[in-house]
């Protein structure tokens, strides 16, 4: 009895499911296209269309992936330590990760953004988050390698950043968690007296992009979500979202959902700067690490800040105003012409849009609300440009495709909705699998998008993959969008989760990638140039080896005279002057990582000589047929042992014939 | 956590002996009636109160649901009190047994997920301890045992 029931009920079950994949596999058969395989292959030997830099979310890196493809074909460590070529482990490499906290080997990425200018990706740099320890980094994209990162002070959950200027003139952050400033010790029920929010302004220098804070704008304790800046006749605006303006301080799920509207923050920098010139700002002191590769050594180097300038908004009037904004807005981005900002109410049904002109109409209106902490709110119907009514369920963010149409990524309805700017009407719809977060078009921030394809990022997978047991990838679909219908070509598997991404036409990259790094230009301190200087120093307890790697051995490969209680600093410069020939190093017991070492750059590995014996150290890229040869041994003795340091005594001479007899 | 467990507790027990007292009615009458929804259950039969039981789904709905769930207010979903009222037996134990197909197939569910932007998730419980919970629901809603 009870099995037929179990029988029974499995078969209906079993039936409900068969009619649900059925029902999801005609659906996507409509959206699916008909020579899809076709138009995602990328014959051997070609190159994609366009690099996508996409944020690695909780693995705190960025991978890069060639569309239409899909392929993968690089991680750049950024704020995750990477055994794998020693990022964060090589002593040249570890100040980049410290911190006032101290070295931080983790972070939580979400937000690249590619430098632009006038207001169109430029393939410089590409900047990120981290988002648990506050900071941004600079990746160079001319060797595809972390070179700078700036922490931010006075935040916390840096979400809203980074997010750039028409020509780079600021990357701004905002806060997501508010907390109190300066930090102290109080009760966290006193949220509405002691938390406040900041809005960073970050200068960018316009020839070697390194970062500054210029100012911080001191907010209201909401969380300052997401961020875009204005364009064209916006230029000179960026906009923040908020949501918490009830600004509860437990089970914000509930609590932080009360109001019907949160607001978007317009921020008006040129008057930012103006106050700022006059002396409004308060100089905050404060504790920032600033961290920078040198261009010629190659090592990092960190810098510690103290103090920085914080402007309020009631003593600079005209620096903010409010857009109220429904509901709980998540995602806030600026239609390529700049005359639109789009906001992504995720508890909403309808996409609000608000009008720049408008804005600009309503200050000068003076069409004010209320005020909130010396910020004026402006009137919703002042300011509104349209709606995009019934829109879906959960709209988050908006990417656009310069031929007048938003494309708006819905997460509880699973979908990408298309519509068109100023009538607001929706065009088409396109499902996703599943629970799509941000969603990206090649230059889709930006004046001049490359509207060819768009690639949505899915939060959940399910049943797409072959199962891994319960953690399952997250995945990136791509969808074509050149036609009027949508249509999926693609899905594929990402690193860690990913949240916002970008593209850019390989053509803008292609030539200015870094092939070596010429030795004439290596001012490393450690540096071995050529192989006559490689040798073995002794500074009291520390041992430093110079040592040099070219196909296919290193010098000295042997080292003696290393006694127990010794450091041992393995500075290997590699030679080479060719493309695609790293020289990778590891010694037995090194308890960091390895080396992997660029054509022409000097890396550092430190090592402890802890026990007598010989241990073996080797090449761990493959570099040549006698790369299993590359390989040394460094000699440990006992304290005070007499063996001379060097690079080993030369063999005995042959021993003489023995005598016939 | 232990505070909210406790907490949670306090719910329960006041949800209990208001439910006691008053014989509660439904909290939203003008609900519509739901059908009986999307899932594997199609037919339930409900008799006198089975206090056991209900005293078993007690239990299940305190580990399985309570993160989610307050009998008289809205939390991360709706408050439960009066369900029973509102929705026909079969359609709560589908929404316990297969919430992701009822949010989209269901026009009801449709529409609660709308309201409270969350997907109900599906909590890995049997259709008898779906069974206890409904039984647990019924007695905070007043039913009836049987009588002796």
């Amino acid at each position: 009895m009870r099995t037929k029931t179990l029988v029974k009920l499995v078969v209906v079950a079993v039936g409900v499911l068969a009619v649900a994949f059925a029902a999801r596999a005609a659906k996507e058969a409509r959206s699916l296209a008909a020579n899809a395989a076709q138009r995602v292959y990328v014959a051997p030997g070609s190159y994609d269309e366009f690099y996508a830099f996409m944020s690695g979310g909780f693995s705190g890196q960025v991978s890069v992936y060639g569309l239409p493809s899909g392929r993968l074909f690089r991680v750049i460590p950024v704020f995750s330590a990477n055994p794998e070529n020693g990022y964060g482990y090589a002593e040249e490499t570890k100040p980049l990760l410290m911190t006032s906290h101290g070295p931080v080997p983790w972070d939580d990425t979400h937000h690249p953004e590619l430098s632009q200018t006038k207001g169109v990706p430029d393939g410089r740099w590409l900047f990120i988050n981290a988002n648990n320890t506050p900071r941004i980094a600079r990746i160079d994209l001319r060797s595809f390698e972390t070179v700078e990162i700036i922490e931010i002070p006075n935040a916390g959950g840096q979400h809203a950043s980074p997010f750039t200027t028409e020509n780079g003139e600021y990357i701004v952050a905002g806060t997501r968690f508010s907390v109190p400033i300066p930090q102290q010790d109080v009760a966290i029920s006193s949220f509405k007296d002691n938390f406040k929010g900041t809005l960073s302004f970050i200068k960018v220098d316009p020839e070697s992009g390194r970062m500054s804070l210029a100012f911080q704008l001191l907010m209201p304790g909401f969380n300052y979500d997401l961020a875009h800046c204005g364009k064209g006749p916006s230029h000179g605006w960026c906009f923040y979202t908020s949501y918490n303006s009830e600004q509860a301080h437990t089970l914000l799920e509930v609590n932080a959902s009360k109001n019907d509207k949160d607001f978007v923050a317009a921020v008006n920098w040129r008057r930012a700067e103006e106050c700022i010139a006059q002396g409004k700002a308060k100089t905050l002191p404060t504790k920032y690490y600033h961290n920078h590769l040198d261009e010629g050594s190659r090592i990092a180097k960190s810098e510690v800040i103290d103090s920085e300038p914080v402007l309020e908004p009631a003593s600079c009037e005209g620096v903010v105003y409010f857009l109220p904004t429904p509901k709980s807005p998540h995602g806030v981005d600026v239609d390529s012409t700049g005359r639109y900002i789009v906001a992504g109410g995720k508890l909403s049904s309808t996409i609000p849009v608000h009008s720049f002109e408008k804005i600009q109409a309503a200050i000068a209106g003076k069409k004010i609300a209320t005020t909130i902490a010396g910020v004026p709110v402006l009137e919703f119907e002042a300011v509104l440009a349209g709606e995009v009514p019934n829109a879906c369920l959960g709209p988050l963010h908006n990417e656009f495709d310069g031929k007048g149409y938003a494309y708006t990524s819905c997460f509880l309805s699973s979908e990408v909705i298309k519509w068109q700017l100023e009538t607001w009407k929706i065009v088409d719809r396109i499902p996703t699998y599943y629970s799509i977060g941000h969603l990206m078009i090649p230059g889709g921030d930006s004046a001049k998008p490359w509207g060819k394809y768009l690639v949505a990022m899915n939060k959940i997978t399910k049943d797409r993959y072959l199962p891994t047991g319960p953690e399952l990838t997250q995945s990136a679909q791509l969808i074509d969008i050149t036609g009027d219908k949508m249509q999926l070509l693609l899905d594929f598997p990402t690193v860690g989760e990913p949240h916002y991404a970008q593209a850019i036409p390989a053509d803008l990259l292609v030539e200015k990638s870094t092939r070596m790094f010429p030795l004439e230009n290596n001012t490393h301190p450690y540096a071995t140039k050529t192989e006559k200087d490689a040798r073995v120093e002794r500074q009291g307890k520390d041992v430093h080896v110079y040592l040099t790697s070219i196909r296919s051995h290193f010098k000295p490969d042997n080292v003696e005279g290393v006694q127990v209680g010794d450091t041992v600093f393995f500075h290997l410069t590699n030679v080479e002057q060719d493309w695609d020939v790293p020289h990778g190093f590891a010694v037995l017991g090194a308890q960091n990582a390895e080396l992997l070492v660029m054509p022409g750059e000097t890396r550092t590995l430190k090592w402890e000589a802890k026990a007598p014996g010989v241990y073996p150290f080797y090449c761990t890229d493959f570099c040549s047929a006698l790369h299993q040869e590359m390989q040394g041994y460094v000699r440990v003795s006992p304290q005070g042992s007499s063996v001379p340091l060097g690079t080993g005594a030369p063999p005995p001479a042959p021993a003489a014939p023995a005598p016939k007899g | 956590m232990p505070i909210f467990a406790t907490a949670v507790r306090w719910f329960l027990t006041a949800g209990l002996c208001l439910a006691a007292l008053t014989g509660t009615r439904p909290l939203l009458a003008a609900d519509p009636p739901s059908g009986p929804g999307v899932g594997p259950v199609k037919k339930v039969e409900v008799g006198p109160l089975d206090a056991a039981k209900a005293k078993e789904g007690a239990a299940v709905f305190e580990t399985k649901c309570s993160a989610c769930h307050k009998l008289d207010e809205r939390y991360v979903g709706p408050a439960l009190k009066g369900v029973t009222q509102r929705r026909q037996p079969e359609w709560i134990m589908n929404m316990i047994l297969n919430p992701e197909e009822m949010a989209h197939e269901d026009p009801t569910a449709q529409k609660l997920l709308g309201e409270h932007m969350v997907q109900m998730t599906f909590q890995n419980v049997s259709q008898d301890d779906a069974r206890k919970i409904l039984e647990y629901f019924r007695q905070v809603d007043g039913a009836g045992a049987a009588a002796k």
